[in-house]
């Protein structure tokens, strides 16, 4: 080549150059004008160990993060559906009364409660069916007859129309002294004072992860800085900004975040559809029931998708935030 | 370009390494920086630099007082500065093109607006052929020249050249000297710290700054 390009680098000084470096083979310049150099590597040394153990890190804290806030969405929609159900009926309980006929008020009760305004369907125990909602508690084959075993009407409420609660109590007072109405408002308050309970712990365990995993990237941050020390150095010599040299470091954590919070939440994603697969053999085993009441089928549901997916982005995005907070911090700190 | 007066350095509670130095390094010239080793002739470099704090005078580095300066306008006086070190400094992950290439890339330039430049730079100090070998597997004579071709890439108005011919034969040595004699020509302002006499002794011409007992003598 060619001695007729110019070296736009070095402004005037072409020939110069030329002239003090005549040694070298010129003749390489042309050749390598046709390479492409290959991709833009990261300024921040990849350190494969370090690198993995950190991405092993973040992904079992996902994994727990994401385990744990499925729960809780779990739970809580369960709590929901309960709440529903239960907030969707009410009861009558007609207790023998000494003096009046359990029977008549019994069905004075059921007419009222058809006539009410609200109530959808009404259903009435007969005395056989009331006497075996007590089996659990006293056992079957008990003679009951001599017992006074109060009767029960079930109220389906409408969806539609709402129920003058206070009204219906009343007027069950005036025809059925014996019969009180039972809207369920304690179990509601309950079983909302529970989820909400478990529903704050998971909160509390799920922030807790999330900063166990932010220390774990920090100190790993720091790690890398100092492991790093010497591009540091250089990169601050060559005429890089602090906040140039934190991009750096905050693209590689980002990254290893990203990869820790995929392969995380991929993981609890499984657990879940597992479990949900293996829940179908619980049920029917001893304590079935109980754990398909607590967690439903453990069906994640679109909710529980969504959010392990967010985990995913919000775990990458502050571990390059931690990161990126510790570098500058260190920077300063320097010179 | 470069005034020191009554600069002063000292390590912690140690007696001072440097002392009273008052000079200044005009436009456009050229010197040598000498003395026996353990001089002080990196650290002088480093004040320059502005990467040590001097314990005592004043520094103005392009007109403006190093004390007083701020990060990022040190920074932005850095990148007007080339420097090639005594160990080359050299990030070892990184190609010899994506070294030279590094201060563009600091400044956020885009990879194919400085390519050519960095792909010529790199051909003219014969290191065409090894562009895409990382430090590892090139020889001290070619590391030198990639921290030297790192230095020049950004043309620089100072620059600044710990023991560039330290690693280096003697007939490389030579050619990396008319190198730094042509850049000065061009107008770059140039300081080789050095201890080889015979280095010198090839440009008569060039201002001496010598280093001894942590004080510093002129000979123009």
């Amino acid at each position: 080549m060619a001695l007729a390009g110019s070296y736009s680098a070095m402004g005037g000084c072409t020939f110069m150059i030329k002239r003090a470096m005549a040694d070298s083979d010129p003749n390489a310049v042309s050749e390598q004008h046709r390479v492409i150099p290959r991709r833009e590597v990261p300024l921040v040394p990849p350190d494969a160990i370090a690198s993995r153990a950190l991405v092993t890190v973040i992904a079992i804290m996902t994994f727990l993060a994401s385990l744990t806030a499925g729960a809780a969405i779990m739970v809580n929609g369960v709590s929901r559906d309960w709440r529903q159900d239960v907030s969707r009926e009410m009861t009558i309980q007609v207790k023998p009364t000494a003096g009046r006929n359990i029977d008549q008020d019994l069905r004075k009760a059921e007419e009222l409660a058809r006539e009410t305004t609200g109530v959808a369907e009404v259903r009435s125990f007969s005395k056989a069916e009331s006497e075996k909602l007590l089996e659990p508690w006293l056992g079957a084959g008990l003679e009951l007859g001599e017992l006074p075993v109060p009767r029960m009407i079930v109220l389906r409420l409408s969806v539609d129309t709402p129920l003058d609660a206070a009204q219906l109590r009343a007027s069950l007072a005036r025809l059925a002294p014996g019969a009180i109405l039972d809207d369920h408002k304690l179990w509601i308050e309950r079983l909302g004072t529970m989820s909400q309970t478990m529903v704050l712990v998971a909160v509390v365990i799920f922030f807790l992860v999330l900063i166990a995993m932010a220390l774990a990237v920090a100190f790993a941050t720091r790690g890398a800085m100092a492991g790093s020390r010497e591009v540091i150095n250089v990169l601050h010599f060559v005429g890089a900004r602090d906040s140039y040299i934190a991009r750096q470091f905050q693209r590689h954590f980002l990254l290893l975040g990203l990869r820790g919070g995929v392969i995380g939440a991929l993981a609890a994603v499984g657990a879940f559809i597992l479990a949900s697969l293996l829940s179908t053999r619980w049920m029917a085993n001893f304590g079935g029931d109980q754990l398909e009441a607590l967690f439903g089928t453990f069906s994640l549901g679109a909710a529980g998708y969504v959010s392990t997916a967010v985990i995913a982005v919000a775990v990458a995005v502050l571990t390059g935030l931690t990161s990126r907070s510790v570098v500058f911090r260190h920077l300063q700190g320097l010179e | 370009m470069v005034r020191f007066n009554n600069v002063g350095l000292r390590y912690g509670m140690g007696p001072e390494v440097l002392r009273d130095l008052t000079f200044s390094i005009e436009p456009q010239s050229f010197q040598f920086l000498t003395g026996p080793s353990g001089a002080g002739k990196t650290t002088l470099l480093r004040l320059i630099l502005l990467s040590l704090q001097p314990t005592r005078g004043f520094i103005r580095l392009f007109g403006k007082d190093a004390a007083t300066l701020e990060k990022d306008e040190i920074t932005a006086l850095r990148r007007r500065i080339g420097v090639v070190f005594q160990d080359f400094r050299l990030l070892d992950h990184l190609t010899t093109y994506e070294n030279v290439a590094l201060p563009l890339r600091v400044q956020g330039r885009d990879e194919a607006s400085y390519r050519a430049e960095v792909i010529e730079l790199l051909g003219w100090v014969g290191l065409g052929e090894r562009m895409h070998a990382l430090p590892s597997v090139l020889s001290g004579g070619e590391k030198q020249r990639a921290a030297i071709a790192r230095a020049l890439i950004v043309r620089p108005e100072l620059l600044l050249a710990d023991e560039p011919t330290g690693n280096v034969d003697p007939s490389l040595a030579r050619r990396l000297l008319r190198l730094f004699l042509e850049l000065h020509r061009s107008g770059t302002s140039v300081v080789i710290a050095t201890h080889d006499l015979g280095l010198m002794d090839q440009f008569d011409g060039a201002r001496r700054l010598v280093l001894g007992d942590g004080r510093l003598h002129i000979y123009d």
